[in-house]
């Protein structure tokens, strides 16, 4: 789970990390009283106007703009709230920008970067630091790898104090920068914890005027997995207008569902089965509309549910029910699927491949239900299909 | 003959009584598996199903009933305990079903599974361990793939996904090819058995002549296990990867399943086995054929 800079230094906050002074605003009169107020607060004209979305580079997509001033700060967030931004990390269709952060501007004297990470080879928590800061990390990595200085924490016993060492004589650090990072450090690494962080980013970690260690920017994703953990934080920090509806709506029948960009909706049971189907649709020349797992444990209700998404989504031009029944059941699925159909209609080819647990059953629902649907016997016969039924219709 | 699970395996069911471990319970014990025992906490005296004891403590089931594997089919919230209190019970093989465990506790459990040997873990998040049999020769069935579509054989099947296993099994079944053992190993980031520790139990296993190895995006347990192959493995092994056109950044269903900053393609693991000589199968449904054309 992704949430906005500003939540993640609000968490920060609570932990004790420094951050600089900011306020959220949702309008253009809330940026300039925000700015105001800051202001006022640091006796400093420099504001910062951030557009917060769910992803990284918004300072070289125009995002970003540090400014002298209230009005100034008005202009800024005049011109950021609204527009579609467009990072590295946004895709091409970019995202929309709804809300901004008004931050108070520090004095930097040298930008780091810092981040923690799961490691799945040595299976432990990752801190990775370097010099090169306020950049894309992923360039540092590929051109100059020996700038990435990483230590492992070890779950048993948790951060160690030679290990800060390593990393703050590797940053180069002044005597008191190091004790105000060694501060930092171990509280992010608390928090990572904690919190359930899979990912806590800070990009960049500056050194101030007066050789504080700061939190600039701030990024924290949670591992989905702990929500039962977390539940009343995570529920008021999830940002839906982020992310995909089809993507919300289905998580709520415990559905994992992706939307892309092809015109072949799928729905399959398993992971590696549904990745794969995308796949084989791909291998035969066509493009999945969605990845889309419906479980083992998946109702009638659920099913019902995902194939309607798939039947109401504008783009699709065929679809393709790929199930190997081990604990879903296959009857359960052809239920679900004449449903969906009874209630909204089915105005594309589909293609269904039923195997595994009640499979005859199965195929006597589909059969009965009298609905146009071409059967398959094997995963790339049902893509082939499918992939020529859709563009024989397109 | 096989790995990990056989005829002789008496089995423990660490959350039997609920409707997941009850309902697959059940099934287990239908295609002969022993069901030595039930942990439920609570509901130590009682008996599951007129069948087996439940007992409160995997300690006490393993003291009492000669376990030496478990099955774990607890929710996320109480799996990681669940897994350590079988493995500090001393059981050697624990494999865990559940899916959805947090990766802190998973980091927690492999570091306390990291400093002991008797136990081994499969999973979490995976289908499970069976060795298939027959009415006359038994096989071992642990965990919740459908019995039906395998044979029993001499091909090993090693998988991060549960359905691409059974579609692997399936395919060799239809050809009558049947197979040792199949193991899922999960699609978790952090789990407590990978691919070359069953890749090396099926290269000593004098019954076992060929393997079917699937993987998928994520991590790099696939680009080990490459460079592993091409120096230890010596029978037939064929390869499919899930994943090719998953967008990076996205979790696939599977925990373990996202392409980060550019690592864990399937093009960079499908590139790692075939330089070690595995035969990887250009779609799912040719793996099955894949491997039958290594063993003419």
């Amino acid at each position: 789970m992704k949430i906005h800079e500003y939540q993640a230094k609000s968490l920060y906050q609570k932990y004790g990390i420094p951050t600089p002074k900011g306020i959220l605003a949702l309008s253009i009169a809330e940026a300039k009283e925000a700015a105001k107020k800051l202001i006022a607060e640091t006796g400093s004209e420099v504001v910062v106007v951030k557009a917060q979305i769910h992803a990284g580079g918004r300072g070289k997509g125009g995002g970003v703009k540090v400014v002298k001033g209230a009005d100034a700060a008005e202009a800024a967030a005049k011109e950021i709230l609204g527009m579609t931004l467009v990072t590295h990390q946004t895709g091409p269709e970019g995202k929309e920008v709804q809300r901004l952060y008004i931050e108070q501007g520090l004095e930097i004297a040298t930008e780091m970067y810092l981040a923690l990470a799961i490691d799945r080879e040595s299976r432990r928590v990752a801190i990775m630091a370097s010099t090169e800061g306020g950049v894309e990390i992923e360039k540092v990595a590929e051109e100059t790898p020996e700038k990435i200085l990483k230590v492992f924490v070890d779950p048993a016993i948790g951060l160690m104090p030679y290990q800060t060492r390593q990393l703050a004589f590797g940053l180069g650090l002044s005597k008191k920068a190091q004790k105000s990072f060694a501060k930092l450090l171990s509280k992010l690494v608390d928090l990572f914890v904690a919190e359930d962080c899979s990912i806590a980013e800070i990009n960049p970690l500056v050194v101030t005027g007066d050789e504080d260690v700061v939190a600039l920017d701030a990024k924290v994703n949670f591992d989905d997995n702990a929500e039962f953990r977390h539940r009343d934080l995570w529920e008021s920090l999830k940002d839906l207008s982020e992310e995909a509806p089809t993507e919300t709506e289905a998580k709520k029948y415990d559905l994992s569902f992706i939307q892309l960009d092809g015109n072949i909706g799928c729905l399959v049971n398993g992971a590696g089965l549904a990745m794969s189907t995308m796949d084989t649709i791909k291998h035969f020349g066509g493009e999945p509309a969605n990845f889309l797992d419906v479980g083992g444990g998946a109702t009638e209700e659920a099913v019902t549910k995902a194939f309607g998404i798939i039947l109401e989504s504008k783009s699709v031009r065929g679809i393709f029910v790929n199930i190997f029944g081990g604990i879903m059941q296959c009857d359960i699925v052809a239920t679900g699927v004449v449903n969906a159909t009874r209630n909204l209609g089915l105005k594309v080819p589909l293609v269904v491949r039923l195997e595994g647990t009640n499979v005859e059953e199965g195929k006597k629902i589909l059969a009965e239900s009298g609905l146009a649907i071409t059967a398959a016997d094997t995963m790339a016969e049902g893509a082939e299909t499918i992939v020529a039924l859709a563009k024989a219709g397109a | 003959m096989s790995i990990f699970v056989n005829a002789d395996t008496r089995l423990l069911v660490q959350g039997i009584t609920g409707s997941a471990g009850s309902f697959h319970a059940t099934q287990m014990l239908e295609y002969g598996t022993q069901i030595v025992a039930g942990v439920t906490p609570g509901r130590g005296g009682q008996r599951w199903n007129d069948h087996a004891p439940i007992y409160d403590t995997v300690r006490e089931a393993a003291e009492k009933e000669g376990v030496n594997a478990s099955v774990i089919f607890v929710p996320p919230p109480f799996a990681a305990d669940a897994i350590l209190e079988a493995a500090d019970a001393g059981i050697e093989l624990i494999i865990c079903i559940t899916e959805g465990i947090p990766v802190m506790d998973m980091l927690k459990v492999r570091r306390v599974l990291d400093t002991q040997t008797r136990s081994r873990l499969i999973g979490p998040n995976c289908p499970g361990v069976i060795t298939p049999g027959t009415k006359d020769k038994p096989g071992c069935k642990i965990g919740i793939m459908p019995a039906k579509v395998h044979l029993p054989g001499r091909m090993g099947v090693v998988s991060k996904s549960g359905t691409l296993t059974y579609e692997a099994v399936g395919q060799l079944t239809a050809l009558g090819i049947g197979q040792s053992t199949a193991v899922g190993v999960g699609g978790d980031p952090i789990n407590g058995t990978d691919f070359i520790d069953v890749l090396s139990r099926f290269q000593e296993d004098p019954d076992t002549d060929g393997v079917i190895m699937i993987g998928e995006i994520g991590g790099n347990a696939e680009e080990l296990a490459a460079a592993w192959i091409k120096d230890n493995f010596t029978k037939p092994i064929a390869g499919f990867i899930a994943g090719r056109t998953a967008p990076p950044g996205k979790r696939m269903g599977h925990a373990g399943a996202i392409i980060s900053g550019g690592k864990g393609t399937a093009d960079a693991k499908i590139a790692a086995l075939e330089e070690a000589g595995v035969k990887v199968a250009p779609t799912p449904s040719d793996m099955g054929t894949t491997l039958a054309s290594l063993l003419s």
